[in-house]
């Protein structure tokens, strides 16, 4: 190991990642236009879903309902004259939803029968679709409760479920989608951006003249793991900075753990990225495997949006693999809920071996030679 | 001498390559061993193992049998210390191209281990030796391609290496550089570096100590150039004749028996006979004996290699061009009839920089047409926008009667095109380019049959036919693009630098198709790099910095540089003093 001619190796990649628009593309634009994208944009809350209302005989009890229905921060109501209308409403994605209060619901109310209530909702989007069906019994349970309270009549509801939510009170989407895009952000500079520089240098020929140089192979491949290194945690900084400073997501446990737990995810991604190029010698094929075999899974597989425990059983097995996986695992337990140990440390065992893993094979597999 | 004194030796080296399913002997059994303090060139054409050897005397690959002793230090076990002592240039200068020319040697100079102090001195040497001095903080990305090559010698430069090795280092070079590099890598030697470079130029290999001549991973011949050439002593005539076109004279010389090659030079035809007795002389022909040259030899050599051997590519072989018999009437009489080509004033710019400038020339019909000029001189701005590919910011621009700047399309159909990298897919076989170029231009039915089975036939394609494009050599790769741009049988032929990077006697193969093209009535049109392939134009124009240096007939643009000290100077000679007059004069007047 030769330190001059590292430095060499380090001061040239960034200079070129400073000269280069595409890499700072991959390395701070992308990952600030992700994290406002997630941080304001993507929302997986429901909140103002549009529903069509449909009274076909307008009463005291009915307008009382639809009162409850506009007091809901869930809906917007909209009442329609026939169930027709509201069906092409519904059609023209005006309302994701019908209500329809049939003719007889006011005297079946004030008889003490059970008054059925229409509800159709728009199953296109099956995840709206569950959270309106919650969403309507809760309405309809508390307009009843206001109807028994005004009669002086205790309701009875033989179980009362009183939920408490724990770790993110406010329900807000955004506290946990901000912590795991970070995992994202770092497997784009890692793996991805990693695959495609050094793919370019045996598509330009400047591996050739380099290997032609006393330089040794452990010098190249740190040559390139010290700066993507470098620029992983300037990600992870920004991406921190942005989360607690802009969207307001709490850092509920320790910023140290979580730089730690950062800095082998990032040396997974980079073992990922080097070996990906030295499979693939051209920057279109390392684009690509780069971004299936990385920055997809990442994406879906990681718990990051989608919930594991709910995917199918060949599926959850698939996400073993998957680095990510452990790495939004401890950045929402991190964030979220603070260091709790049992989490934390196994994680962080399963990415110290990935990373080993990884980057062992790509010691073993490079070899000064081109063939 | 010592083993260590020996710069290179291969012992029964062997390398060879999985393609696809097949190995290919890159090289075979090859012994050989390098003088110090020489300049020997490395010849053979497109897949001998030139680059292979290079690669291997790197100790960047490893022989599968037999040593490669660098230096006295085998590669197997001292890769690192050979590459302490050897400069090496690949093929595509090892640059890179978001540093500037500074930052570029300092990496080198880093990797070499060499401290800042001790390489100060020796940048400044040689960045004076490349004349690159003033573009020390250019992105090397931004710089001519002679000044690439200088600035990838410059880096292997830095630790005066004991051996230099250079891959190509003078392809898709324009002359003025070309002679540069020279100049400095014959200086090197006078300081007693060993250089072993490949080249595809024969006035180079005149120039070396020894020549390699490599043939299918084989040494056929190491020599000096002049051994090589002596054999052929008193097979070497000068031809000329003065009532018929040289074009035509050299097409029913080759044609004739005991003629194993023949070439236009500047004043005449160049051939090269079987025997020493050559056949009988014509009226009206001159024949003169002259000195033989390193070029018949590697003609001679390379041809009886390939009649031995199962290559299915000799340049004897070939029938002269398309299906009609040869015309028995000169070039000349038929190309005054009818102007194809009309340029006049053709401008373009590029935001503020006016890469052509207000130039103006026509083509008549059934001519060669040649475009020269430097790297940067405006000549692939000038080829798109004649073939349409570009729009003109002003001036006029006819192309077989259609002005391009309103009817494109129309004139595209009567366009075939050769591009410089050839435009054909790599993964598709070379059948299945030919159906899809010939789908391309609309061709149907039985029409459409009968055009892929000239192609085939003609271009000499029948071997390769479920061959994937990407594992071709460069000569048939050649074959087929010209073979698919001449599908819908345009009468005008653009090809930009066709020959770029191809060997010899695939070029010489070339020229003989594109002239009985000519013959036939096509217009041609091509930009080169090749001087001596400028005699085989009826008309060119120099051009250099965007602007027209000459116009005229090959003999005319010498005529044009002849001066006292250069009485009678080749198409080179003419090239390099006229763009020099010309750089001066802009100097000058700025």
């Amino acid at each position: 190991m030769n330190l001059q001619r590292l430095r060499g190796l380090i001061r040239k990649e960034f200079i070129q990642i400073l000269r280069d628009p595409s890499a700072i593309a991959i390395a701070f634009v992308l990952p600030v236009f992700l994290l406002f994208l997630f941080g304001y944009g993507v929302s997986l809350d429901a909140r103002h879903i549009p529903i069509a209302v449909v009274v076909d005989q307008p009463t005291a009890e009915t307008s009382a309902f639809v009162g409850g229905l506009e007091h809901s921060p869930y809906f917007t109501p909209e009442i329609y004259g026939s169930l027709h209308q509201a069906r092409e409403a519904v059609m023209d994605r005006k309302a994701d939803g019908i209500v329809w209060l049939r003719a007889d619901f006011s005297r079946q109310v004030i008889q003490g029968k059970t008054a059925p209530i229409g509800v159709l909702v728009n199953g296109v989007d099956a995840n709206n679709a569950r959270i309106m069906e919650g969403y309507m019994q809760g309405v309809w349970q508390n307009w009843l409760q206001q109807r028994a309270l005004n009669a002086g009549k205790p309701l009875i509801i033989p179980i009362n479920a009183e939920p408490r939510i724990w770790f993110n009170p406010a329900l807000r989407s955004r506290d946990f989608l901000v912590p795991g895009l970070i995992a994202v952000i770092m497997t784009l500079i890692g793996a991805l951006l990693t695959a495609l520089v050094v793919a370019r240098e045996w598509e330009r020929g400047t591996m050739e003249a380099l290997m032609a140089t006393p330089v040794t192979m452990a010098e190249i491949l740190l040559g390139k793991l010290i700066p993507y290194f470098i620029m992983g945690m300037g990600g992870l900084l920004l991406s921190v900075a942005l989360a607690v400073w802009l969207f307001a997501v709490p850092l509920v446990g320790s910023f140290w753990v979580l730089l730690l737990c950062s800095a082998l995810f990032l040396l997974a991604a980079l073992g990922m990225g080097l070996l990906i190029s030295s499979a693939a010698r051209n920057q279109f094929v390392a684009g690509q495997i780069a971004i299936i075999v990385t920055f997809l899974p990442a994406f879906i597989l990681s718990g990051f949006i989608f919930d594991i425990q709910s995917m199918p059983a060949p599926i959850r097995l698939v996400t073993h693999i998957v680095a990510a996986r452990y790495f939004v695992s401890i950045l929402q337990t991190v964030f979220l809920v603070g260091d709790v140990w049992s989490i934390i440390l196994w994680n962080s065992l399963a990415l110290l071996l990935m990373a080993l893993f990884f980057l062992g094979v790509t010691w073993r597999r490079s070899r000064k030679r081109l063939d | 001498m010592s083993e260590a004194a020996i710069p290179l030796h291969f012992a029964d080296a062997s390398k060879s390559f999985a393609r696809g399913k097949e190995r290919v002997q890159a090289l075979n059994h090859l012994e050989m061993t390098l003088q110090a303090g020489s300049i020997t060139g490395l010849l053979g054409p497109d897949g001998a193992g030139k680059t292979t050897l290079m690669r291997l005397a790197a100790g960047l690959l490893l022989p599968d049998s037999g040593t490669v002793r660098v230096l006295g230090a085998d590669t197997r076990s001292q890769a690192s210390t050979i590459q302490k002592h050897i400069g090496y240039m690949p093929q595509r200068f090892g640059l890179y191209e978001e540093l500037s020319v500074q930052e570029n040697l300092d990496l080198f100079a880093d990797l070499q281990g060499l401290s800042r102090e001790a390489v100060r001195s020796r940048q400044q040497e040689l960045l004076k030796l490349t004349a690159l001095g003033p573009f020390g903080t250019r992105p090397s990305g931004a710089l001519s391609g002679g000044m690439k090559q200088k600035l990838g010698l410059a880096c292997a430069l830095l630790r005066a290496p004991q051996l230099l090795l250079l891959d190509e280092p003078t392809v898709g070079v324009d002359p003025i550089a070309r002679r540069e590099l020279w100049e400095i890598i014959q200086g090197l030697r006078e300081k007693g570096l060993t250089v072993l470079m490949s080249t595809a130029y024969f006035d180079e290999a005149e120039r070396c100590d020894e020549i390699i001549l490599l043939h299918q991973g084989k040494l056929l011949k190491k020599d000096t150039p002049a051994a090589f050439s002596a054999p052929l002593q008193g097979r070497c005539f000068l031809v000329s004749q003065q009532t018929a076109s040289k074009r035509h004279l050299r097409e029913t010389l080759q044609a004739r028996a005991g003629i194993q090659d023949a070439r236009i030079l500047a004043n005449g035809v160049r051939v090269l006979c079987r025997t020493t007795t050559p056949p009988e002389a014509r009226a009206g022909e001159d024949w003169q004996a002259v000195a033989p040259a390193f070029e018949d030899a590697f003609v001679d050599l390379l041809g009886a290699a390939m009649s031995t051997s199962d290559a299915p590519v000799t340049s004897n072989t070939v029938a002269a061009g398309p299906a009609q018999p040869t015309s028995p009437v000169p070039a000349k009489a038929e190309s005054t009839a009818e102007t194809v080509i009309e340029v006049h004033d053709l401008c373009k710019f590029f935001g503020h920089f006016e890469a052509v400038k207000g130039n103006s020339f026509s083509v008549q019909k059934g001519q060669i047409f040649g475009l020269l000029g430097a790297n940067g001189a405006g000549k692939s701005t000038t080829f798109r926008m004649l073939c349409g590919l570009l729009p003109a910011s002003s001036g006029t621009l006819r192309v077989a009667g259609v002005d391009m700047r309103h009817a494109s399309a129309q004139a595209r159909a009567r366009i075939g095109y050769v591009s410089q990298k050839f435009s054909l897919y790599g993964n598709l076989s070379c059948d299945q380019n030919l159906a899809f170029f010939s789908a391309a231009y609309g061709l149907r039915g039985a029409s459409r049959r009968q055009r892929l089975d000239w192609a085939r036939q003609e271009f000499q394609l029948q071997d390769y036919r479920d061959v994937n494009v990407d594992e071709l050599p460069l000569g048939i790769k050649q074959r087929l693009a010209l073979a698919c741009a001449l599908l819908h049988e345009p009468p005008i032929l653009f090809l930009d630098e066709p020959t770029s990077g191809v060997d010899p006697l695939a070029r010489r193969e070339f020229w003989k198709r594109v002239n009985a093209l000519a013959e036939a009535g096509v217009t041609v049109l091509i930009t080169t790099h090749f001087m001596d392939e400028a005699e085989y134009c009826d008309n060119l124009v120099l051009m250099s910095l965007g602007e027209v240096l000459a116009q005229g007939s090959p003999e005319q643009v010498r005529a044009q540089a002849r001066s006292e000290e250069h009485p009678d100077p080749s198409m080179e000679d003419a090239f390099i003093l006229l763009i020099e007059h010309h750089e001066s004069q802009i100097r000058r007047s700025s």
